[in-house]
């Protein structure tokens, strides 16, 4: 029981949302709000029940998972590759920090439209779309992750002899961990927001579809259902994400780090 | 291994005359401080030493090998522990012999050992932020030592430490170098902690960074604590301190 003295928000935060959903349920009842406007919380968790239960839900909810895992997995790798280039060539980062400030300054969900002109309405319009907009954040946290390294771990380095490779591998790669892993957190949230407005524009299939479905036929429960599902998937990716934070860098000070 | 030699002359970095005209030998398992007031260039002194910094003029060696970039022989001690947080502590001793893919296996034995004399044993294991000050400290003297490195440089390694834990490092310090044997120089703030250390203590001043005097310290060895409050201590001690009065400097 002490614990819970202690730490109050172990039943406050479950009151809270009991009291929310509570108030939610009966005032759309008494209020007699059509379901169209706002479903009370028992009507979305019939119509997340009804869904759960058909093979249409899956495959959908697999074709958007897909798109954004790739994206991301896009997205981190030209990360890396760009990060290191960046951070290591002085004249790398000269000449290309402009372009990518610019770049970063387009609102990326602009870019669907196009890409759903190149890239048709398939799969990889979504990926490429949740590629460009998860990239920059993973990207910029790399460079200045590679750029944390304290000067005195540098020095202590060079001193007993180490080449800028083994400076590089030994000290700047570790230190930039925790900031590689901020990046990616933010960035996996983002691959599935870049998925499923990619799918809002033009899609035969995922769970965006599935939304733009529901809307066109006004069952306004499905469309919360999914919603639902779509935050349930941005959770358990960010636990995932925070699961090998702490295990390849439990060292880390997030406090400067970007994005958190 | 034959006596060390080691002789600089001028240095001028820019305009700023740092360090001029520097001459010294340091034998074999000599204790060397070199003391002075902020800006005297002791620590640039060190770097150069160490192989981080260029001179200008004259030459360094160490072992008779001429410094131009860090040598193997060389192991520094810093002012900061400087440890990796993501490494244990017998992981951050090992990163000399890493770094000079020197055999893992053999100077495992030594990594070990050393840490057992720095009174570390049992802390192999641990992270860096698991340990106090005082002992990351004295890890880092183990990083120091580990890949038997004929000269030990320390740059005020124990600033950071408070006033009975930095006594008992100095006594650790004596004990590690008793065993190991090491040529040490080291820079250090406290005048006493020079004389209580050393063999010799280089007496630097400012502008430009020259020697003012190197003394001779021939208290007995071992030494210990009860020694610094003997009049033949504080002869040096005076001797010492009337060159910072001089410089006109409050430490």
């Amino acid at each position: 029981m002490k614990s819970l003295r202690n730490r109050p928000e172990l039943i406050l935060s479950p009151v809270v949302f009991v009291v929310f959903i509570a108030l939610w349920e009966n005032l759309v009842n008494i209020l007699e709000v059509n379901e169209i406007i706002l479903p009370t919380p028992s009507r979305i968790g019939e119509a997340l029940l009804v869904q759960l239960q058909t093979s249409v839900f899956w495959s959908n909810l697999w074709v958007t998972s897909q798109e954004a895992l790739l994206g991301f997995l896009f997205a981190t790798i030209f990360a890396v590759i760009a990060g290191t280039f960046i951070s290591q060539i002085r004249i790398v980062d000269k000449t290309f920090m402009p372009y990518l400030v610019g770049f970063q300054a387009i609102p990326k969900v602009a870019l669907a439209p196009i890409f759903l002109i190149w890239f048709g309405l398939g799969q990889t319009s979504k990926v490429v779309l949740a590629a460009t907009i998860a990239f920059f954040p993973i990207l910029i946290n790399i460079i200045e992750g590679l750029k944390s390294a304290d000067n005195d771990q540098i020095r202590m380095l060079r001193v007993f002899g180490a080449s800028r490779s083994q400076i590089f591998f030994k000290v700047q790669v570790p230190c930039a961990l925790p900031f590689f892993f901020a990046g990616l957190d933010v960035g996996i949230l983002l691959a599935i927001l870049g998925a499923v407005v990619g799918e809002f524009l033009g899609s035969q299939a995922g769970l965006g579809n599935m939304v733009l479905n529901a809307q066109f036929n006004f069952e306004t429960p499905t469309m919360f259902a999914i919603l639902l599902v779509l935050s349930a998937m941005g959770i358990i990716a960010h636990i995932i994400v925070k699961a090998f934070q702490r295990k390849f860098a439990f060292w880390g000070d997030t406090s400067n780090i970007i994005g958190n | 291994m034959s006596a060390l030699h080691k002789i600089y002359n001028t240095r001028g970095g820019g305009q700023t005359h740092a360090l001029s005209d520097i001459n010294f030998t340091a034998k074999k398992g000599d204790f060397i401080s070199i003391v002075g007031p902020s800006g005297c260039g002791k620590t640039t002194l060190l770097n150069i030493l160490a192989g981080l910094i260029s001179k200008t003029e004259g030459s360094a060696s160490v072992s008779g090998h001429e410094v131009s970039k860090p040598l193997p022989e060389i192991g520094m001690v810093f002012q900061a522990p400087t440890l990796l947080p993501w490494r244990t502590i017998l992981e951050n001793v090992m990163v000399p012999v890493e770094v000079q893919k020197l055999d893992k296996k053999k100077h495992l034995d030594k990594a070990k050992e050393l840490l057992k004399l720095a009174g570390l044993e049992g802390f192999e294991d641990k992270y860096p932020n698991e340990l106090s000050g005082g002992m990351q400290q004295r890890a880092g003297i183990c990083r120091a030592l580990v890949h038997s490195p004929s000269v030990l440089l320390m740059d005020e390694p124990f600033g950071a430490l408070d006033a009975m834990t930095r006594e008992y490092m100095n006594l650790e310090l004596l004990r590690i170098w008793k065993e190991s044997n090491q040529t040490i120089a080291l820079v250090t703030h406290s005048i006493t902690e020079a004389v209580f250390l050393s063999d010799r203590v280089i007496v630097m001043s400012p502008r430009p960074g020259r020697i003012a005097e190197i003394i001779t310290i021939d208290l007995p060895r071992p030494r210990t604590l009860e020694m610094m409050n003997s009049d033949a201590a504080g002869v040096f001690v005076k001797k010492i301190r009337h060159y910072f009065n001089a410089a006109n400097v409050i430490e």
